[in-house]
């Protein structure tokens, strides 16, 4: 797992027990913000406000405001349905929104082309993996640098003017590789990869152009357990190199382990902020999403057991709440 | 049954001055559908407004390298027209845009209204326009043979309008060679696999596909060029059609190669020869007229392209891992 964190330093850890500065650093400059919606943030990379998107007669964003802390790893919940995903593809371009303007790093990004978005270096990858099937896992990678001149159609006819820096290119996506440990699928095609490596792969890509900030849309979708601890550290190892990393997921021990700041969406709306740990004690989170048995194992053999089943309705009964039924029942199948 | 005369009339297709323009404006498709994977569904309209282009400046008496320039201009400005509207929308509508605007293309260069210009129905004669083509030939006239093949030197279908188009397929090959090899390739191949994908990377998808658009169709228009200059610019022979076999001759020879188009484009016109020349010497009169002959070469033409698409996307030369892989 070390292997994936380029701290040669450091003996071999698992990444979630690492203390490193990144965390630190980001932990006491959230520790004296609010844990209300739309809190501003002492160092804010991302700003927006007033952003709405409307389907027809349906409100699928309503943010107000929204600032994201730079260099902190934040986390967007919400169940189905919360316009997690509609919010990821305004702030990335994707999208055009009824209303609301939004900064990145300062500058305006509103109504900017999904193209400049991606060049201004706040880069994103897709809840449904987009892997280049047809091109070669090297090529997804050259594809994701920028600043090749052998990109313009002119200096493409001319060699020497782009094969310089398509070997730093190279060389860039092979040292990445080598950390997402896909350096033996080098020259497979992209669409002979499993889902987990196209997410790695995505996510590697994303990564080829050194964004400021990448945005994750459910990396951990479809992901078997160890692949997903190597997932979870390459997000802390972006952290420690100081990038901003945003991402919408469901897996709330995923949300715990990783993330600095949490915030929550339910119909459209930002309905709570903060601390992982706090978020997940709140009672309008809760009711809105998690449920009231969100730590309890739905497998465990235990519930089967009568007495804890009384418990439960009772408890249930007793919580009269019909936001929470219903955020219990959606939240089963996961 | 004369077969050494068969013979040499089907290895005269080989480097036939037709095959080389069908060549090259299947090398133009790739640029679209290979490289890029846009549905061009009017390449032929390229041609035809490409041999319009050259036909018309020509006989208005500018020189050659003016006229060619006028034809690569028009087919510029045809993209550019094309590409604005449809290229942000989903492939399909570019399909359906192409396949109107080729026709309107072909009817508009058909229509009385402009009889003055382009002859209406009846196109402009080949020797209204063939002059400086053959002017600029360094050969002296007359006839020349080499082995079974016999052509006139400069005159019409001519050694010299196989040279040049030849060299042109040649120069096409290097550039598409240089091409995709190149980042620029790189793009457009990400743009073919999927559009949003590579606009998350901070790459201009509009700006790539329509350059493709302009250069795969100013590739046509060259193509179109070539294909009049042993004959009349006739805008009915330039229609549908013949969009239809430069499809077939690209995904016969392999999409997204160098040299796929080239050898689909030979082994479709020797092929559809020696169909045509076999029946006409062997089928008696009273099983099948010669009218009919020609009609049935059509026929094996599209069922070729059918089988071809479910059988062998990837054609001759196509890689068949790349297309092997199921992409949705």
């Amino acid at each position: 797992m070390s292997a994936d964190l380029p701290r040669g330093h450091v003996p071999a850890a698992v990444p979630h027990a690492t203390t490193a500065s990144g965390r630190d650093r980001v932990t006491a400059d959230l520790a004296h913000v609010a844990h209300t919606p739309g809190v501003p943030k002492p160092d804010a990379i991302v700003v927006a406000d007033q952003v709405t998107r409307h389907f027809g007669g349906m409100t699928a964003v309503d943010v107000g405001h929204l600032e994201v802390q730079r260099g902190a790893i934040t986390a967007l919940i919400g169940p189905n349905g919360a316009g997690k995903t509609t919010l990821f593809n305004l702030l990335t371009g994707f999208d055009k929104p009824s209303t609301g303007t939004w900064s990145f790093e300062g500058r305006s990004l509103s109504g900017v082309s999904a193209a400049r978005v991606a060049r201004s270096g706040m880069v994103r990858t897709f809840q449904l993996t987009k892997a280049l099937s047809r091109m070669t896992v090297i090529e997804n990678m050259r594809l994701g640098a920028t600043r090749q001149p052998g990109e313009n159609l002119f200096t493409a006819l001319v060699p020497p003017l782009w094969k310089a820096r398509e070997q730093e290119i190279t060389e860039q996506a092979e040292e990445l590789l080598v950390r997402f440990k896909l350096d033996a699928k080098r020259d497979d095609y992209a669409g002979s990869l499993s889902g987990g490596q196209r997410k790695l792969l995505e996510m590697a890509r994303a990564l080829m152009s050194k964004p400021t900030m990448v945005m994750l849309d459910e990396p951990m979708a479809g992901v078997n357990p160890a692949l997903t601890q190597s997932l979870l550290g390459h997000i802390q190892a972006l952290r420690e190199e100081g990038t901003t990393v945003l991402f919408v997921e469901h897996d709330m021990h995923m949300v715990r382990h990783i993330s600095d700041w949490v915030v929550v969406m339910a119909e459209g709306k930002i309905v709570a902020e903060g601390p992982p740990e706090d978020v997940m004690a709140d009672q309008a989170v809760i009711d809105a999403y998690l449920g009231a048995h969100h730590d309890t194992d739905l497998g465990d053999d235990a519930l089967l057991d009568d007495g804890s089943i009384e418990q439960l309705e009772a408890e249930e009964q007793a919580n009269q709440a019909a936001a929470a039924a219903a955020a219990t029942t959606e939240e089963g199948p996961r | 049954m004369d077969w050494s005369r068969i013979l040499v009339n089907v290895a005269g297709e080989i480097f036939a001055p037709t095959t080389a323009a069908y060549a090259l404006a299947a090398i133009g498709l790739n640029v679209h559908f290979g490289l890029t994977g846009l549905l061009n569904m009017g390449q032929a309209g390229f041609m035809l407004l490409g041999a319009y282009g050259f036909a018309i400046s020509t006989i208005a008496g500018w020189p050659l390298w003016a006229a060619v320039l006028v034809a690569i201009a028009c087919a510029a400005a045809f993209g550019l027209l094309l590409g604005i509207p449809t290229l942000k929308l989903r492939g399909d509508y570019l399909a359906i845009v192409t396949i109107a605007a080729a026709e309107i293309v072909r009817l508009v260069g058909r229509s009385t209204a402009l009889t003055e210009l382009t002859g209406a129905s009846s196109g402009l004669r080949g020797n209204s326009y063939k002059d400086t083509f053959q002017d600029a030939s360094p050969f002296p006239d007359g006839t020349f043979a080499l082995g079974p093949f016999e052509y006139s030197m400069n005159a019409s279908n001519s050694w010299w309008v196989r040279i040049v188009g030849w060299a042109v397929v040649a120069l096409a090959c290097l550039l598409i060679w240089l091409l995709i090899r190149s980042p620029w390739g790189r793009v457009l191949k990400g743009i073919r696999e999927d559009e949003d994908a590579v606009r998350s990377l901070g790459k201009n998808v509009y700006s790539y596909k329509m350059q493709a658009l302009v250069l795969g169709g100013v590739i046509g228009a060259v193509a179109g060029i070539i294909y009049v200059l042993p004959r009349a610019v006739q805008p009915d022979s330039m229609g549908r059609p013949m969009t239809f076999f430069i499809w077939t001759i690209l995904l016969l020879g392999g999409a997204a190669t160098v040299f796929g188009p080239v050898l689909g484009s030979i082994i479709f016109w020797v092929s559809l020869m020696l169909i045509k020349s076999v029946m006409r010497a062997g089928v008696p009169e009273s099983v099948m007229r010669t009218e009919q002959i020609e009609q049935f070469g059509w026929i094996i033409v599209g069922v070729t392209l059918m089988l071809l698409v479910i059988f062998r996307p990837q054609g001759i030369l196509g890689d068949k891992k790349e297309l092997a892989i199921d992409v949705r």
